[in-house]
C-alpha cells in the first residue's frame, strides 16, 4: 500500500529562444566557435558552386555534344542521350523495355517483401513467380520473344541480379558456415575455418578472376560453366564467408543461459537455434549484416574484370562515345546517384526493422 | 521399498584440475522434496546440474528414473523431457511473449496442438497467478514475475521432477516470497519430486523431506529439516548455519 505521493509538478517549460541556442550549441567554447567558424566557411565555398555545377548553370536539353560544352555547370543532356546505354548496357535498343519490367518486378517483389504483410506462407510461391517472370523476360525464347544471351545483359537490372541472388544464397550459407564453425564436431570445424580465412584471405576481384580465367582450365574439354554464374558464385561464396563470421559473432553474443533454458526443455540442436537462438543473435547483427550487403551491392561492379556489364561497366562505355567525350563526371554523378538510392533503402530498411523487431528487452 | 527416482552413484567431476564433485552418493525418492544448502564453490549447482547434464560427469553413474545419464543424445533427451529446471536468472526467452514462451516446449518437444499447449500454458499461468502477463514480452515484467513464469514453463512440459538453482537468489527481497509461496503450493499440491538449492532455510523447513548441506565438493550432512536446523551433527555444519541464520 502506497502513501498519496505529494503533488507531482510539471518540468519547467523554457521558450525555445533562437539566440540562446546558437549560444549553447554553435559557440559555446572557443573550440567549438573556431569549428563553427571554419564549417560555415566550408560551406559558403562548396555549397553555392556545387549547386551552381549541378542545376543552376547546367545544361538539360542540348542535342550535340559541343553546344553542351558551352555550359558552364553539368552536362546533363549527355545523360539524356546515354541513359539507355548506362541503365541496360549492349541489351538490343528495341527489346530494353524487357530489362525495364524485369528491373521493376525485382524491385517490387523486394519492396514488398519488406512489408510485413506479406510475411505468409504463399511468399515463397510469391518470388517463384517474380523470378520466373524476370527470367522470361531477360532470356526470352517464349511467348514470341526473341532469345537475348546472357552476355547482351547489363546495366541495372543486372547489378539488381547479381545482388539479389547473391545476398539471398550467401545469408542461408553464412549461417551454416557460422553454426559449422562453432560445433563441436572437428572435421565440420575445420572445413569452415579454412573456407572461410581462404576467402577473407583474398580480394573479391582475384576471386572473380580465378572463376573466370582458372575454373576453365580446370573442367572437363568442352564443358563450360556460364560467365555470368561463375561471377554469382564467386560473388556467393565471397559475401557467405564474411556474413559468417558477423554471425558468429553474434551467436557469441548470446548468454549462455539462453542455451540452457532451451536444453532443459529438451529442445534439439536445430530447434534451439532456429526458434531460439538464431533469432536473437541476427537481431543483434542486423547493423553489420546490412553493412556486408550494402558492400556487396557496390561490389558487383568488380565484375567488370571479368568483362560482364554491370551499371559502372556500362557507364564507361557511354563515356568512351568519341562523338561524347569529357563528361565523365556526369556519368559517375549519375551512377552515384543510383547506388545511392539503393545503399540508403536498405540502410532505412533495416533500422525500421530494428525498431520492429526491438520487444522491449532492456527495462 | 520404492526405488530411486534420482540415483547419484560415487559422482565425480572435474573443472580442469579441480575436483569439484568428489564421490558424490544420493538416492533420492519419488516425490521427495530435497533442498541442499553450503557455502559457494560447494558444488551444490553443479550437482544439480549434472543430473540434467547442464554439465557432465567424469566418473560414476547417474541414473534418472530408469534411465543412466551417458553420452547418449537419446538417453539425455528422454531424461530432460522428464526434468525441468528453474534459474536463477530465470533464462526466459525475451523475443517471445509469456505465451508463446510457454507453450514453445509443449508444441516442439512434446508435439501437441498450439490449442492444447495454450490451454495448459493458460493453467499454469493461474496457477503461478498471474494469468493477465500471458501477452507481454519476459522484458516488461518485473523479476518475481519473470520467475513465477519460468516456473510455469517447466510445469507445462509436465516433468517428473523439477530442479531449482537458487531460484530467488537474483530477486528484490520483496518478491522473494511470491516466488517461494508458488514453489510451496507446488510442493504441497503435486506430488512432485523437487530438488532446490537455495539459501531461504524457512522454505526448507517448511517443504522439505531432507535438507542436505554440501561443502567443498563432498554430502557432509543429510537429515530431516527439524534434526538439520535443531542438532547438526558436524562442526561445518554447525558454522554454516551460525553465518547464515543470524
Amino acid at each position: 500500500m502506497s502513501a498519496t505521493p505529494a503533488n507531482a509538478s510539471p518540468a519547467p517549460h523554457a521558450p525555445a529562444k533562437p539566440v540562446a541556442w546558437l549560444k549553447e550549441n554553435l559557440f559555446s567554447s572557443p573550440l567549438n566557435t573556431l569549428l563553427t567558424v571554419l564549417v560555415a566557411w566550408l560551406l559558403v565555398m562548396a555549397v553555392p558552386a556545387m549547386l551552381d555545377w549541378l542545376f543552376f548553370d547546367a545544361d538539360f536539353t542540348s542535342d550535340t555534344a559541343q553546344e553542351c560544352r558551352k555550359a558552364q555547370g553539368a552536362c546533363w543532356a549527355f545523360i539524356a542521350e546515354k541513359h539507355r546505354l548506362i541503365l541496360f548496357g549492349v541489351y538490343p535498343y528495341d527489346e530494353q523495355w524487357r530489362p525495364l519490367l524485369a528491373t521493376i518486378i525485382l524491385v517490387g517483389a523486394m519492396v514488398c517483401s519488406a512489408i510485413r504483410w506479406f510475411w505468409k506462407p504463399w511468399l515463397g510461391l510469391f518470388w517463384a513467380v517474380a523470378l520466373a517472370a524476370v527470367a522470361v523476360l531477360m532470356w526470352g525464347g517464349v511467348f514470341g520473344l526473341s532469345h537475348v544471351e546472357n552476355d547482351r545483359w547489363g546495366g541495372l537490372p543486372l547489378t539488381l541480379i547479381l545482388s539479389t541472388f547473391g545476398i539471398a544464397f550467401a545469408f542461408p550459407f553464412g549461417v551454416l558456415l557460422a553454426l559449422g564453425r562453432r560445433s563441436h564436431m572437428p572435421a565440420v570445424k575445420s572445413l569452415c575455418i579454412i573456407y572461410i580465412e581462404l576467402i577473407r584471405g583474398v580480394p573479391l576481384i582475384s576471386l572473380l578472376f580465378m572463376s573466370s580465367v582458372m575454373l576453365p582450365l580446370f573442367l572437363p574439354e568442352g564443358f563450360t560453366i556460364d560467365k555470368l554464374l561463375r561471377a554469382q558464385i564467386a560473388i556467393i561464396m565471397f559475401a557467405a564467408a564474411y556474413i559468417a563470421e558477423t554471425v558468429r559473432g553474434g551467436l557469441q553474443a548470446i548468454p549462455k543461459g539462453q542455451y540452457e533454458g532451451a536444453d532443459s526443455l529438451g529442445l534439439s540442436y536445430w530447434q534451439q537455434m532456429r526458434l531460439i537462438i538464431l533469432p536473437q543473435a541476427l537481431k543483434v547483427v542486423i547493423p553489420p549484416l546490412v553493412g556486408i550487403f550494402i558492400s556487396l551491392f557496390k561490389d558487383t561492379s568488380l565484375v567488370v574484370i571479368i568483362g560482364i556489364f554491370d551499371l559502372t561497366q556500362a557507364a564507361k562505355a557511354a563515356i568512351a562515345d568519341a562523338a561524347w567525350r569529357g563528361f565523365s563526371v556526369e556519368a559517375y554523378v549519375f551512377i552515384a546517384v543510383i547506388y545511392f538510392i539503393f545503399c540508403f533503402a536498405i540502410s532505412r530498411y533495416s533500422q525500421g526493422l530494428e525498431r520492429r523487431l526491438d520487444t522491449g528487452y532492456r527495462r | 521399498m520404492s526405488e530411486a527416482i534420482i540415483r547419484l552413484e560415487n559422482v565425480n567431476k572435474w573443472y580442469g584440475q579441480f575436483h569439484v564433485l568428489r564421490n558424490l552418493n544420493l538416492n533420492v525418492a519419488r516425490g521427495e522434496r530435497i533442498v541442499i544448502c553450503g557455502p559457494s564453490g560447494s558444488g551444490k549447482s553443479t550437482m544439480i546440474r549434472c543430473i540434467n547434464r547442464l554439465e557432465e560427469h567424469q566418473q560414476g553413474r547417474i541414473i534418472v528414473d530408469g534411465t543412466e545419464l551417458t553420452n547418449d543424445l537419446k538417453h539425455i533427451e528422454i531424461i530432460r523431457r522428464d526434468v525441468g529446471m528453474v534459474f536463477q536468472h530465470f533464462n526466459l526467452f525475451p523475443h517471445l511473449t509469456v505465451l508463446e514462451n510457454l507453450t514453445l516446449g509443449p508444441v516442439w518437444v512434446l508435439k501437441k496442438s498450439r490449442a492444447e499447449a495454450e490451454a495448459t500454458a493458460m493453467k499454469y499461468l493461474e496457477r503461478v497467478r498471474i494469468p493477465d502477463q500471458a501477452r507481454k514480452y519476459p522484458g516488461q515484467l518485473s523479476g518475481g514475475q519473470q520467475q513465477r513464469v519460468a516456473i510455469a514453463r517447466s510445469l507445462c512440459m509436465s516433468p517428473k521432477i523439477m530442479l531449482f538453482d537458487e531460484p530467488t537468489s537474483a530477486l528484490d527481497p520483496e518478491m522473494v516470497k511470491e516466488v517461494l509461496d508458488v514453489m510451496v503450493s507446488l510442493a504441497e499440491e503435486s506430488g512432485m519430486t523437487m530438488l532446490c538449492v537455495t539459501h531461504e532455510m524457512g522454505f526448507a523447513r517448511k517443504v522439505a523431506d531432507r535438507v542436505i548441506f554440501m561443502d567443498q565438493g563432498e554430502i557432509i550432512e543429510e537429515n530431516t529439516p527439524d534434526v538439520f536446523f535443531d542438532n547438526p551433527q558436524h562442526e561445518r555444519t554447525q558454522l554454516f548455519l551460525q553465518q547464515i541464520l543470524h
